[in-house]
C-alpha cells in the first residue's frame, strides 16, 4: 500500500495570497497611512496630538463638524416627509400613477446629487432662478424669496436626490406586511387611520431607522452638493473643510485627523444600522408576506397622487427638465425658445475642447476598468470565502466589505496618503483614481458576487470533479456560464457610480487625469450652467442606457440588489 | 479484496466529531446504504469516500490502494468515481445529451464513442426524447435519471449516491427507488447509498449500514437487520418495535408482571441478568380465548387500551393484566377486538431479538 503523498499543490493558497495583498494595498494600507499621518510627527518621527488640535483648535473648523451633523440630521428627517408617505402609497394603496411615481424614484437615483445641486441653483439661485423669476412675474414683488445657498437649500436638495433610499427601505418593509395584521386591528374597532398609524407604519419602524441612518451617512459624506452650495452660501461642512485642507499646499496631516470623527461615526452608526436590521422582534418584517390587499382610498387618492407629484417634481422632474434646457441652451436665462437652442453645449464637451473630450474618455475608461478589477477581486473573494479554500476566509470578506464605512472623502485621503511617496508612487497616474474606485466600489462589487455564488448549488462544481475534471473546469464550464448574467448586473452597478465619482476623485485627479465629474465641479466656479449640464447630460444618458441594458441583460429588480448588502 | 474498504475513518470539525472510528468494506459490484437520521455523519462519510473531505483519522481504500488520509487524499477529479447529489446537480448551461456527455469528453474518448455511449445510457433511463432539452425544461423525475445517466456513462469504479430522491414527491419516489435497483441489476457497480429513508434502503441495498452519532451500529442485509436488530438504536430505527426489558431469574426472564421461560428462547445461555428485547408488533397474536399450551410458544392475558383502524391492518395498544407496559400489536383488519377488552397475547419468544 502506497500512501498517496502527492496531494496537488494547492494552487488555492497562491490565490489567497494574492487577494490578501491586493487588499493589503487597496483598502488596509490606505486606512492605516491615513491614520498613521494624523498621529505622526515628520519633525520628530514620534507621535504626536497635534495635527488633532490644530484640526479642531478653531471655532470655524469645529462649526463645520457641527453643520455636518445638523444637515445630516435634517436630511434624514426630510427623507422621512418624502419618501415614508410615497413608499405607503405605492405599496399599500390604490393609489393612481404608481408606475409614474416609481419611474421619478429611479430617475432620482440616476440623477447624481451634484447635477442635481446644479439644476436647484438654476431653479432656486437668489434673483435668477426660475423659480425666484416665476414669483416675481406672479406677484410683482421686487426679489424672490427663494435662496439655495443656504442650509435650507442644501438639506432640500440633498434630501430630494438621496430619499430614495428611504422609499425603498420603507417600501420592502411595507410590501412584508400581511393585511392580515391591519385585519387584525381592524376587527378590533380600529378605522383605517388608527390601523395605519398603530400598526402598519410602527411595523415599518426598524426599516425606516435603518434608512434613516444612511441618509444621514449618505449627507454627511457627500461632497459635490455641499461645495456647489454652501461654498458659495458662505458655510462649511466637514467635507468643504477637508477640500480646504486640502488647498495648496495640502496639509493631509490636519485632514486625516479632521477625518476620524467622521470615519467613527460612520463605522458607529453602521454597526448600530446592522443592529436595527438584525433585530428580530419585528416578526412580520422576517416571514414571507401573506395575503395582501390595497388599501381603497376613494377620493382621497388624489391629494396622496398630487403630494407624490410635488416630491418627484423636487427630486426628478424639475432638476432634469432644467438641466435638459440648459444643456441645449445658448443662454440658459433666456428661456425656452427655438432661437435659444443650440448643440454647441454639448459638442463643445463632447468633440472640440481637448480638455472635456479627454475627461468623457476618462470617465468611462477608468470607470470600465475600475468596475472590471472590483468585479474580478471581489469574485475571488466571494470564491474564496464561500467554498472555503482557505482558513481565515472570512477575514477577507470583512476587508473587502471595509470601504462601505469609509466615507470617499476619506477614502480618497488615505490613497493620497499611502501612494504619493514611495515605495510606491500613484499620485499623477491613472491608476490611484482607477484603483480609489475599485476600492470604494469593491463592497457593491462584492455583494452582488456573493449573492450569486450563494445561487450557486456547490453541488454543480462537486459534480464536475467527481467526474473527473478540475476546479478550473468546473469555473470555466459551469461557473463563468451561470453566473455571466448575474455578473454583468454587478458590472452596471459598480460602472454607473464609478462613472459619476466625485468625492474620491476631486482628491486624486491631477492635470491630465481628469474625468467629468471633477471638470463638472470645476467649471461651476466660471459660472457656466450650459457647460455643466451639458457634461451633466452625459453622464444622465450614459447611465439611463446602462440601467436599461441590465434590465434587458438580469432583469427588473437589479438596480434594488446593492441595497441588499 | 474489498473494493472499497473503510479503516478506523474518522472526521472532526473543531470540536465536533461528525464521523467516529467506522469500519466497512464493500466486495465488488455489493450495493451498500448508509442510513440513519439526518446528523448522524452519513453524507460526510460519503463526501470523505468521494474526496471531498479528507478523514481526521483512518484511511480510506480503493482496490487496496489508499486514496483517503489525514495526511493527504486523492482529489476527487482522480478516484473515477461518480456521484448523485441530493440536488442532482445537472448544469443547467447544458443539455441533457451535454450533461451526460461530460464524464466521457474529460476521459477524452473520440467523439464516435461519446455519442454511441450517451445513446445507449439515454436509452437505458428511457430520456433518448429528451437529449436536447435543457434541465430546467425537464420534471424533478427526469432530472433524476439525467443524473443517473450521467453518473453511470463513465462506468465508475464506485457510485455514490447522496439522498438522491429526498426532493421527489412520495410516488415517484416509490417509482425511482425500483430504477436504481435495476440499474444496479443490469451494471453491477460497486455503490454507496445515503439515506434516512428505511423504506428506500431496503428496497435498494445488499446490505444496509446503520448510522447513528458518527458511527455504525450495525451492518446487515435487510432481512437481518429487521427480524435480528442488535441496538435498541437500530430496532427503533427500522421499523416500529416493542422494547421488552427484563431480568433473568432462575429458568424465567422475568418481565413487567410477565414471565417466559428461559428454555423457550433461540439462545438462552447468553441472557444473563438484565435483558432488553425487541418485538415486532407483528409478532404477537391477540386471541379471545386462552389458547391451549404448545410448544415453543408463550400465552398472557392483557386489555386492549387503545385501537386504531388503519385499513390495511389494525393498530392495538395492549397492557399485559397488572403491568404499566403497553404492547404495540399489529392485526389484520378482521380481528377485531374492544378497547378494554380482554385478550391473550400469544408470541414466539425465538423472536424476541435480544439488544445489546
Amino acid at each position: 500500500m502506497n500512501l498517496v503523498r502527492w496531494r496537488h499543490v494547492d494552487k488555492s493558497v497562491f490565490l489567497w495570497t494574492l487577494v490578501a495583498m491586493v487588499l493589503l494595498a487597496l483598502v488596509v494600507n490606505p486606512l492605516l497611512r491615513l491614520l498613521w499621518a494624523s498621529v505622526h510627527d515628520p519633525a520628530t518621527g514620534g507621535v504626536t496630538l497635534a495635527h488633532y488640535v490644530t484640526a479642531y483648535g478653531r471655532w470655524r473648523y469645529v462649526e463645520a463638524l457641527v453643520n455636518s451633523l445638523v444637515l445630516g440630521l435634517a436630511v434624514g428627517a426630510v427623507c422621512i416627509v418624502f419618501g415614508v408617505p410615497m413608499a405607503w402609497a405605492v405599496s399599500r394603496t390604490d393609489m393612481p400613477g404608481k408606475g409614474l411615481v416609481w419611474a421619478s424614484v429611479l430617475g432620482t437615483f440616476i440623477l447624481p446629487s451634484y447635477l442635481a445641486a446644479v439644476a436647484w441653483i438654476l431653479l432656486a439661485g437668489p434673483n435668477a432662478g426660475w423659480l425666484n423669476r416665476g414669483y416675481v412675474w406672479l406677484t410683482g414683488a421686487a426679489a424672490g424669496p427663494f435662496n439655495i445657498y443656504s442650509m435650507t437649500g442644501l438639506v432640500l436638495v440633498i434630501a430630494a436626490s438621496s430619499f430614495p433610499y428611504m422609499f425603498v427601505f420603507t417600501r420592502s418593509a411595507l410590501d412584508l406586511i400581511s393585511s392580515e395584521m391591519e385585519d387584525a386591528a381592524t376587527t378590533l374597532g380600529a378605522g383605517v387611520l388608527r390601523t395605519t398609524l398603530r400598526v402598519t407604519l410602527p411595523l415599518t419602524l426598524p426599516a425606516v431607522l435603518a434608512a434613516f441612518i444612511v441618509e444621514f451617512l449618505e449627507a454627511i459624506a457627500l461632497f459635490g452638493a455641499p461645495a456647489l452650495i454652501a461654498l458659495p452660501g458662505r458655510f462649511q461642512v466637514m467635507t468643504t473643510m477637508l477640500w480646504q485642507f486640502f488647498e495648496f499646499p495640502p496639509r493631509v496631516e490636519v485632514a486625516a485627523a479632521y477625518a476620524m470623527p467622521l470615519v467613527a461615526i460612520t463605522v458607529l452608526l453602521f454597526w448600530l444600522q446592522q443592529r436595527i436590521i438584525a433585530r428580530k422582534g419585528y416578526v412580520a418584517l422576517t416571514g414571507k408576506g401573506g395575503e395582501r390587499r390595497l388599501l381603497r382610498l376613494g377620493r382621497w387618492r388624489w391629494p396622496l397622487l398630487a403630494y407624490c407629484l410635488l416630491i418627484a417634481s423636487i427630486s426628478f422632474f424639475l432638476p432634469m427638465v432644467v438641466v435638459l434646457q440648459a444643456a441645449f441652451a445658448k443662454a440658459w436665462g433666456r428661456g425656452l425658445s427655438l432661437d435659444n437652442v443650440t448643440l454647441r453645449n454639448l459638442r463643445f464637451v463632447v468633440v472640440d475642447q481637448p480638455i472635456t473630450r479627454a475627461a468623457t474618455v476618462h470617465t468611462f475608461v477608468y470607470g470600465a476598468v475600475a468596475a472590471a478589477l472590483a468585479l474580478g477581486l471581489a469574485l475571488a473573494i466571494a470564491y474564496i470565502v464561500r467554498r472555503r479554500l482557505v482558513p481565515l476566509g472570512r477575514a477577507l470578506s470583512y476587508v473587502a466589505m471595509a470601504p462601505f464605512v469609509i466615507p470617499g472623502i476619506v477614502l480618497a485621503i488615505g490613497f493620497y496618503a499611502a501612494y504619493t511617496s514611495p515605495p510606491l508612487v500613484l499620485y499623477g497616474t491613472a491608476w490611484i483614481l482607477i484603483l480609489a474606485f475599485t476600492t470604494r466600489f469593491l463592497p457593491i462589487a462584492y455583494a452582488n458576487s456573493d449573492a450569486a455564488l450563494r445561487s450557486l448549488n456547490p453541488e454543480l462544481e462537486d459534480a464536475v470533479r467527481i467526474l473527473g475534471g478540475s476546479r478550473v473546469l468546473a469555473l470555466r464550464r459551469v461557473v463563468g456560464p451561470l453566473l455571466k448574467r448575474g455578473l454583468a448586473g454587478a458590472f452596471i452597478l459598480v460602472f454607473i457610480p464609478a462613472t459619476r465619482e466625485l468625492s474620491a476623485a476631486i482628491f486624486l485627479y491631477t492635470t491630465g487625469t481628469q474625468v467629468l465629474s471633477v471638470l463638472l465641479f470645476d467649471k461651476s466656479d466660471e459660472g457656466n450652467f450650459e457647460y455643466l449640464s451639458a457634461i451633466g447630460l452625459i453622464l444622465v444618458v450614459v447611465t439611463v442606457a446602462l440601467v436599461l441594458a441590465g434590465f434587458r441583460v438580469v432583469g427588473r429588480d437589479f438596480m434594488l440588489r446593492r441595497t441588499s448588502a | 479484496m474489498s473494493k472499497l474498504a473503510l479503516a478506523g475513518v474518522t472526521c472532526r470539525f473543531g470540536s465536533v466529531t461528525a464521523v467516529e472510528n467506522l469500519a466497512l468494506a464493500l466486495a465488488p459490484g455489493e450495493f451498500v446504504s448508509l442510513l440513519g437520521p439526518s446528523g448522524c455523519g452519513k453524507t460526510t462519510t460519503l463526501r470523505m469516500i468521494a474526496g471531498f473531505l479528507n478523514p481526521t483519522a483512518g484511511t480510506i481504500s480503493m482496490d487496496g490502494e489508499v486514496i483517503s488520509s489525514p495526511s493527504g487524499s486523492l482529489p476527487p477529479e482522480k478516484r473515477n468515481m461518480s456521484m448523485i447529489f441530493q440536488s442532482y446537480a445537472i448544469w443547467p448551461n447544458m443539455t441533457v445529451a451535454e450533461n451526460v456527455a461530460f464524464g466521457l469528453e474529460v476521459r477524452r474518448r473520440p467523439r464516435s464513442e461519446i455519442r454511441a455511449r450517451v445513446d445507449a445510457i439515454l436509452g437505458v433511463v428511457r430520456l433518448a426524447a429528451l437529449r436536447d432539452r435543457y434541465p430546467a425544461e425537464l420534471s424533478g423525475g427526469q432530472q433524476q435519471r439525467v443524473a443517473l445517466a450521467r453518473a453511470i456513462v463513465v462506468q465508475p469504479s464506485v457510485l455514490l449516491l447522496d439522498e438522491p430522491l429526498s426532493n421527489l414527491d412520495a410516488n415517484l419516489r416509490e417509482e425511482m427507488r425500483y430504477e436504481i435497483r435495476r440499474l444496479h441489476d443490469e451494471f453491477h457497480i460497486t455503490t454507496v447509498y445515503v439515506t434516512h429513508d428505511q423504506a428506500e434502503a431496503m428496497v435498494t441495498s445488499d446490505r444496509i449500514a446503520v448510522m447513528n452519532q458518527g458511527h455504525i451500529e450495525q451492518a446487515d442485509d435487510p432481512r437481518a437487520l429487521y427480524a435480528r436488530p442488535r441496538t435498541r438504536f437500530v430496532a427503533g430505527f427500522i421499523g416500529r418495535t416493542n422494547l421488552l426489558e427484563g431480568e433473568v431469574r432462575g429458568s424465567e426472564v422475568v418481565f413487567d408482571h410477565f414471565a417466559i421461560a428461559l428454555a423457550a428462547f433461540a439462545r438462552p445461555d447468553a441472557l444473563r441478568g438484565r435483558v432488553a428485547f425487541s418485538l415486532r408488533p407483528q409478532s404477537i397474536h391477540l386471541l379471545r380465548s386462552r389458547p391451549p399450551a404448545a410448544d415453543g410458544v408463550c400465552t398472557f392475558a392483557g386489555h386492549v387500551a387503545q385501537r386504531a383502524y388503519l385499513g390495511e391492518h389494525w393498530d392495538y395498544l395492549v397492557r399485559p393484566e397488572e403491568s404499566a407496559l403497553q404492547l404495540r400489536v399489529t392485526a389484520r383488519p378482521h380481528e377485531v377486538f374492544e378497547v378494554n377488552e380482554r385478550v391473550w397475547l400469544e408470541l414466539n419468544p425465538a423472536q424476541l431479538a435480544p439488544l445489546e
